[in-house]
């Protein structure tokens, strides 16, 4: 199968390629990038008006099977990700029973394979069964195609275990992503302290629940040299943190959602139980620290969280709801509303966020349209009005406080190691 | 005798309806933040008239005669539910009381079921007490209903807001420009907020006082001074609302004991001699804990009014179950 895509404004951070040209694929790979590309092609694609960038790679998925499948399956998460342009996804090891070991990760890659939709790459736990106790099988997880471990939805708790779990992981040059959060601090919280919570008289979350892990997660990466990767980052003083510690050359990423990116704490007055996410959302202050921090770098990367659940379990008192929102299928359209329109980013830099800076934090050979690189390919209608209602939602799930929200811009096309696995979204 | 109270009660009705109704829109009442100053003014005008039938030989109308409405009481309350419901049958509507004791909640039935199943009895409103901050918003979500929030977690419990309101605009003849002091867990407190929103509407000047540790984030952007110090609080306030303080905070060390508490916030006569004005009014929303916040010496001083709040209590949630019940069906 070849796919020639014609006259496409075509943008490749990896490398800094905007322009329009033509872009051929063939053999599943990438095979020419130029300007009038005559050679004939089984399927040609006209993307004039359109964006023509790699595929996007999620770092942070929920995918809820084994266990939750309810909320969300393999399938339906990955329909979620074609639908919002993710050629890869993750599966956050957070399932019943959690990804610790080999015969999971099986699984995973197995059914992956057998839907033939998007990418899929396991996370493994940290520790064995994400009880935070004793230290999960890294060895074995990675050799079974873990490109990260973490107790996501979770810190570990003890230190003298999260100091052991990075220095056996720099051991294995695997990456651990940690979830920020002091348990004790955040306790029975709902949503973020601040002027909010107080007079919505929620219970709340100060910001020094996640910086406080944040620091000692640096102090400890820092000194045994291992790779460390902040999921969902959203507080001012973690971003300090973080700047810091890249200055001092600590092997430090990090990644925020978009939803804390787009809205902030005054989006729960409404009491929707679909604003509660964990971390909460953020204070003013804090989102216009995320923002800046994703302008000068030192955030990497943009990832969903997209964390199904049940119209039943969301609909609630806001105590009882449980926190988490999906992301997949509006994850472009606010980042480029709040970022784009919102003069943040430019495309290329949105782009690179959402493809290669994930792909180089992972390691994963994907992310680019080099030549001879693997295709995977999305074609953007960037003027593209459409609304995110429950009706296109691709997820099993429905929680979302975007849900009737009029969007902008739109994945139309989707190719996946050459395949055109969806067009005319 | 009773042919003319039955003749002042008409005219009283017809006046009350002339004067007030038109101006009130809302469907439910969930707060003091969303009320405007005249909103709030039109309810307390409103529970006067009410208040003068509570005086009554037979202090009861017709008013709500055929509605029904419903006591959903999902925490303990003994004063607020009796309140409601006396309000309630003094205006002749039917009420239900259900209670999270006695209702299918035990049974993991959620909220929003058993609001569906009372609604599906064809009733009229519903007032809810709720441990959640929120429920009753999420309420009005699940049901056509009037809601009428009676206490949702530390959020807001606008008729005892409306009932302090009107027993300080009793007092003290009017609210502007009165130096009000709210002492207590600020933090966990919904009667702190809602008379917060309600006060600074009606411009007076509050202060809250506390242990720092349940002091709220940022409360001063609501607009209000907050002290630490019993002293500065007392000092030149007309007013003092003293909250209740939750014995079960201690356990979670927001302060280290209840005879520290006392020693540092407890109000007595002596204190009162020491830092008030003689013509102090104090207030509590009941239930007290004698010996620690307040002293059974002061509650039954002269400052207190503690009973009179109750007795408006009544008045205020006639006034409010009336407006209500005059908004048409289907409004928002």
């Amino acid at each position: 199968m070849s796919i020639l895509i014609k006259n496409g404004l075509v943008i490749d951070p990896a490398n800094k390629l905007e322009k329009q040209v033509d872009l051929l694929i063939e053999n599943g790979k990438i095979s020419k990038i130029g300007t009038g590309i005559k050679k004939k092609a089984k399927k040609e694609i006209d993307a004039r008006g359109k964006i023509v960038a790699p595929g996007f790679v999620d770092m942070h998925t929920h995918l809820r099977e084994p266990g939750r499948e309810d909320s969300e399956t393999i399938l339906t998460g990955m329909k979620a990700a074609v639908s919002g342009g993710f050629t890869t996804i993750t599966a956050m090891p957070n399932t019943e029973p959690a990804c610790d070991g080999q015969s999971q990760v099986r699984f995973l890659l197995e059914r992956a394979k057998e839907i033939g939709l998007s990418n899929l790459l396991p996370i493994g736990t940290i520790t064995k069964a994400r009880k935070g106790k004793e230290l999960s099988e890294m060895g074995e997880l990675k050799n079974a195609g873990c490109l990260a471990v973490s107790d996501d939805g979770s810190s570990v708790e003890e230190t003298s275990l999260m100091r052991r779990a990075l220095e056996y992981s720099s051991m294995l040059d695997l990456l651990i992503i940690s979830h920020c959060e002091d348990k004790a601090l955040a306790s029975d919280g709902v949503m973020r302290e601040g002027y909010i919570s107080t007079v919505l008289g929620l219970r709340p979350i100060p910001s020094e629940a996640e910086s406080i892990i944040v620091e000692r997660d640096v102090q400890l990466a820092e000194n045994s040299g291992a790779k460390l990767h902040i999921a969902h980052i959203s507080a001012a003083k973690s971003i300090e943190i973080v700047k810091e510690a890249k200055k001092r050359g600590v092997k430090i990423t990090a990644e925020v959602t978009p939803h804390h990116i787009a809205l902030t704490d005054e989006a729960v007055r409404t009491f929707d139980t679909n604003t509660k996410v964990n971390p909460p959302l953020a204070t003013k202050k804090d989102v216009k620290a995320l923002r800046e921090a994703l302008k000068n770098g030192t955030i990497d990367a943009i990832a969903t969280d997209h964390a199904p659940h049940p119209g039943n379990e969301k609909e609630k008192e806001f105590d009882h709801a449980p926190f988490g929102m999906i992301g997949l299928e509006s994850a472009l359209s606010v980042l480029v509303e709040t970022l784009v329109d919102g003069k943040i980013l430019t495309w290329t830099e949105l782009i690179e966020k959402l493809t290669i800076n994930p792909c180089r934090i992972l390691k994963y050979d994907r992310g680019t349209l080099s030549e001879g690189a693997v295709a995977d390919v999305v074609l953007i209608d960037p003027k593209k009005e459409w609304v995110y209602s429950k009706d296109v939602i691709k997820s099993k799930s429905k929680n979302s406080p975007f849900i009737g929200k009029t969007m902008k811009s739109k994945v139309t096309n989707v190719i996946i190691a050459g395949k055109l696995i969806a067009e005319g979204l | 005798m009773s042919n003319v109270s039955i003749g002042l009660k008409r005219t009283k009705d017809k006046s009350m309806k002339k004067n007030h109704v038109g101006k009130w829109t809302k469907k439910h009442l969930l707060g003091i933040e969303e009320l405007t100053p005249e909103e709030i003014n039109l309810i307390l005008d409103q529970a006067e008239g009410f208040k003068e039938i509570l005086r009554r030989a037979i202090p009861k109308v017709p008013t709500l005669r055929g509605k029904t409405i419903v006591n959903l009481f999902c925490e303990n309350s003994t004063r607020t539910k009796s309140s409601f419901e006396l309000a309630a049958k003094r205006l002749s509507a039917d009420t239900l009381n259900v209670s999270a004791e006695t209702s299918s909640f035990s049974k993991g039935e959620t909220l929003r079921d058993t609001a569906r199943n009372i609604e599906a009895m064809k009733i009229d409103m519903i007032i809810m007490r709720h441990g959640c901050a929120g429920a009753p918003h999420f309420l009005t979500k699940c049901v056509d209903a009037a809601v009428i929030n009676a206490g949702d977690g530390a959020h807001e419990h606008p008729t005892q807001a409306l009932l302090d309101a009107f027993t300080i605009r009793e007092k003290a003849g009017s609210i502007k420009g009165l130096k009000v002091s709210i002492i207590g867990d600020i933090a966990h407190s919904r009667v702190a907020r809602s008379n917060i929103w309600a006060l600074t509407k009606l411009e007076a000047e509050v202060t809250v006082c506390g242990p720092k540790t349940l002091m709220p984030a940022e409360i001063e952007k609501m607009g209000v001074k907050v002290t630490y110090s019993l002293e500065d609080a007392l000092k030149d306030a007309d007013v003092a609302n003293v909250l209740r303080i939750q014995l079960e905070r201690q356990k979670t060390s927001f302060f280290p004991s209840i005879r520290e508490y006392v020693n540092t916030f407890g109000i007595s006569s002596e204190i009162l001699k020491k830092y008030a004005k003689k013509d102090l009014i104090i207030m509590h929303p009941g239930p007290i804990n004698l010996g620690v916040e307040l002293n059974q010496d002061v509650a039954d001083s002269e400052y207190s009014v503690i009973l009179d709040q109750v007795t408006n209590g009544m008045a205020v949630r006639m006034a409010v179950l009336f407006l209500l019940s005059q908004v048409k069906k289907g409004s928002k």
